[in-house]
């Protein structure tokens, strides 16, 4: 017997549960579809053939293959619904690795808001929810997948996942649609639903519905699922990784890149002080109680840009990707302790000094006066100083003339430089990730004496 | 005259609720007046104003989750004991042995739903533009009661005292000792001395506020215990009541008025 089975047959019947429901949704789905009363025009010579057709088919597909895993479960060994080795292999190279992650996510935000007309589309949607449904359950086959995606408070990511990427799609659904009736002159979506009505009892009966429907939902997921407890705590057994609560792992990955005191107090300050400001420095007064985003693409775009890839992004890659030591691993990829990542990275400051001069690394002095030694650590530092600064100080006049022209005249001065500021704090994590992985970057400013490092 | 009707007409029904009931449109107009817990709302409201699609309902189960962790809260203080001999155990009781154990798995997921249900509430609420004026404050406001509810979140995750977690918050709040000037691995905390004496040490910054100890323990498990069940809850509270009725004299939940 194995001892880490990629099939059990538990896993087999839950897996079987899981399409059989899927079926189920894909069946309301055709009856949709051919009440609907579509048809291709003709494929392979047959003509009228309703649009239904592939989906019927696909549902009885599921079905089968639903059934089969319900019946045979007796033996895991011989099942054969598994996912094949390449593609595991092929996920786990693209995603154990931070480049390819973050470009991987780049690719689909830019995406997602290039082709909103597209994958808002019902049918484009519902393709999508299946796929991502035949992936999370497929991956189930997988023992090192289980490990991690079946951890007790990591199911409940899975759901936001889903419900995240749901009102996403919404919103996108919705203004697409406003967007096309602004342009053509007509109602909104939200104007059409003006007139007044009661509260009793059009809104009370709909909050006493949810709180029942919620009610439910608790006390289902309270017995389907054991809220975790690990070993009495222990302050000498140090678990490997060890990680914050999941909702702070976006704020934990920062540490990769920056110091606790950015990383864990700074950058989460500034996000805070950057959300309580929006209202403030967002003057556009458009879109305010109808979903547009042709009405107001920057504020959205750079709110999506920060929730989507940087917080949700990377409390993903928190939870599911960084294993033991901080490193990377695959969906698939075992936790292995003794995995190796070469760490070279080196400092601005070292690189200037020792490898474009040609010179030794100024050092302090221990026995000179304060001054002196300040005044050594500054020169050491001061190409880092010169660049920090001028990023905070120079680029956002630099930005009110060019660029970003139109908005500082809208806004006057104080406003803009709030938001100048804001935006280049919030590209600082993706330029020091980029600065990184091209040049092994690890601080622009490093004073280890001082604990000041950026 | 049946059962229900005589219950209906008696001084004390007629004492508790002050109208008939809310069958006819003057009466359901009346019971939002004259009702505590509905008078909350208004009237009457736009419809647009409460479709689910739009409003995703998400402030609103944010809200009712919030009451669900009171609730499963209040009967878990009932049994949970905030100390290093009692925690973990009482914990372990409350899985395997204790009747309507099944309060802690309610409170916890609960509490993960509430993190997610609050994000996702902001999110509609800024993709609708509803911060814009006259509701800028009340987003503010709604930023403070994100915060409060991590906050609640994190105390509470160090409560069953196993692992997963001291060593959660141990990782979190280990952030507190690089506090700028007051964390003794900041930057600057050399500047706070006096005479050539550390005022900021590991026994005394940030992070020892924090957790009032150099490290996670008991000092630390009574002191996120007060934060979680009294303390923040109550703040939260406050800033909820502040949140709605803002939400009231700002003319419903988005547009401009």
């Amino acid at each position: 017997m194995e001892s880490h089975p990629d099939l059990t047959a538990s896993v087999i019947r839950g897996l079987g549960w899981l399409y059989l429901i899927m079926a189920v949704m894909n069946l309301f789905w055709t009856i949709n579809v051919f009440q609907s009363g579509k048809a291709y025009e003709s494929i392979a010579g047959f003509k009228h053939i309703p649009k239904a057709a592939p989906w019927g088919l696909y549902t009885i597909v599921l079905f089968m293959i639903g059934i089969v895993h319900v019946v045979f479960d007796s033996s895991p060994a011989d099942f054969q619904f598994l996912l094949p080795l390449g593609f595991k292999n092929l996920v786990d190279v693209i995603i154990a690795n931070p480049i390819s992650y973050f470009a991987v996510s780049m690719v689909i935000f830019v995406a997602m808001i290039w082709l909103r007309k597209w994958w808002t589309k019902p049918t484009v949607a519902w393709v999508l929810l299946n796929a991502s449904m035949l992936f999370l359950g497929v991956s189930m086959t997988d023992y090192d997948f289980r490990q991690i995606v079946g951890k007790p408070d990591n199911v409940p990511i899975v759901g936001m996942l889903f419900l995240v990427g749901f009102f996403t799609w919404l919103y996108f659904y919705k203004s697409v649609e406003n967007d096309r009736r602004i342009a053509a002159g007509e109602p909104k979506i939200e104007d059409e639903q003006s007139e007044q009505v009661l509260v009793w009892p059009d809104l009370v009966y709909t909050e006493m519905i949810c709180m029942l429907l919620l009610t439910a939902l608790l006390i289902a997921w309270g017995i389907a699922l054991q809220a975790p407890l690990e070993e009495p705590a222990s302050a000498v057994k140090t678990p490997n990784p060890s990680k914050a609560p999941w909702y702070f792992l976006g704020l934990q990955e920062m540490l990769v890149y920056y110091d606790p005191w950015m990383a864990g107090v700074v950058l989460p300050s500034v996000i805070l002080v950057g959300l309580m400001a929006i209202p403030y420095i967002d003057f556009n007064t458009k879109g305010n109680g109808y979903y547009t985003f042709e009405e107001r693409k920057f504020s959205i775009v750079t709110f999506l840009f920060g929730f989507l890839p940087l917080w949700i992004g990377m409390i993903v890659l928190g939870t599911f990707i960084r294993g033991p030591n901080w490193n990377m691993f695959g969906l698939y990829e075992y936790w292995d302790v003794h995995k190796l990542e070469v760490l070279n990275n080196v400092d601005l400051s070292q690189m200037f000094w020792v490898d474009w001069l040609g010179k030794p690394l100024p050092r302090p002095d221990a026995n000179a006066s304060t001054i002196t030694q300040i005044r050594t650590i500054l020169l050491r530092e001061w190409l880092g100083f010169v660049l920090i600064l001028a990023y905070l100080f120079i680029l956002p006049p630099l930005m009110a003339v060019t660029v970003f022209r139109n908005f500082f005249v809208k806004m006057g001065f104080l406003r803009f430089m709030v938001l100048a500021n804001l935006i280049l704090l919030m590209a600082a994590l993706p330029l020091k990730m980029a600065l990184r992985w091209a040049f092994t970057l690890k601080y622009i400013i490093s004073i280890p004496e001082w604990f000041f490092n950026i | 005259m049946s059962v229900g009707e005589y219950i209906r007409e008696s001084q004390i029904w007629k004492s508790i609720f002050r109208h008939p009931a809310p069958y006819d449109r003057r009466n359901r107009a009346v019971v939002m007046l004259t009702n505590f817990f509905l008078h909350l709302h208004p009237v009457s409201v736009k419809q647009g104003g409460i479709a689910l699609s739009y409003t995703w309902c998400m402030g609103g189960v944010t809200f009712f989750l919030f009451l669900v962790e009171t609730l499963t809260g209040v009967l878990l203080m009932f049994y949970y004991r905030p100390t290093l001999e009692w925690a973990f155990t009482d914990i372990r009781a409350l899985r395997d042995v204790t009747t309507l154990g099944i309060m802690r798995e309610i409170h916890r997921w609960g509490a993960h739903a509430m993190v997610i249900t609050v994000w996702l509430h902001m999110y509609r609420v800024f993709l609708t533009g509803s911060y814009k004026p006259p509701r800028e404050f009340n987003w503010v406001v709604g930023v403070l009661l994100l915060v409060l509810t991590l906050l609640l979140s994190f105390t509470g995750y160090l409560l069953p005292w196993d692992q997963l977690a001291i060593w959660a918050i141990t990782v979190g709040s280990n952030m507190a000792r690089a506090t700028p000037v007051l964390g003794h691995e900041g930057p600057g905390f050399q500047l706070l001395n006096l005479g050539g004496y550390d005022l900021i040490t590991n026994a005394s910054d940030a992070r020892f506020l924090l957790l009032g100890s150099r490290f996670v323990g008991e000092e630390t498990l009574n002191r996120f215990y007060i934060l979680h069940c009294v303390a923040i809850p109550l703040v939260v509270a406050t800033l909820i009541a502040i949140h709605f009725w803002r939400v009231r004299k700002d003319g419903g939940i988005s547009q401009p008025l």
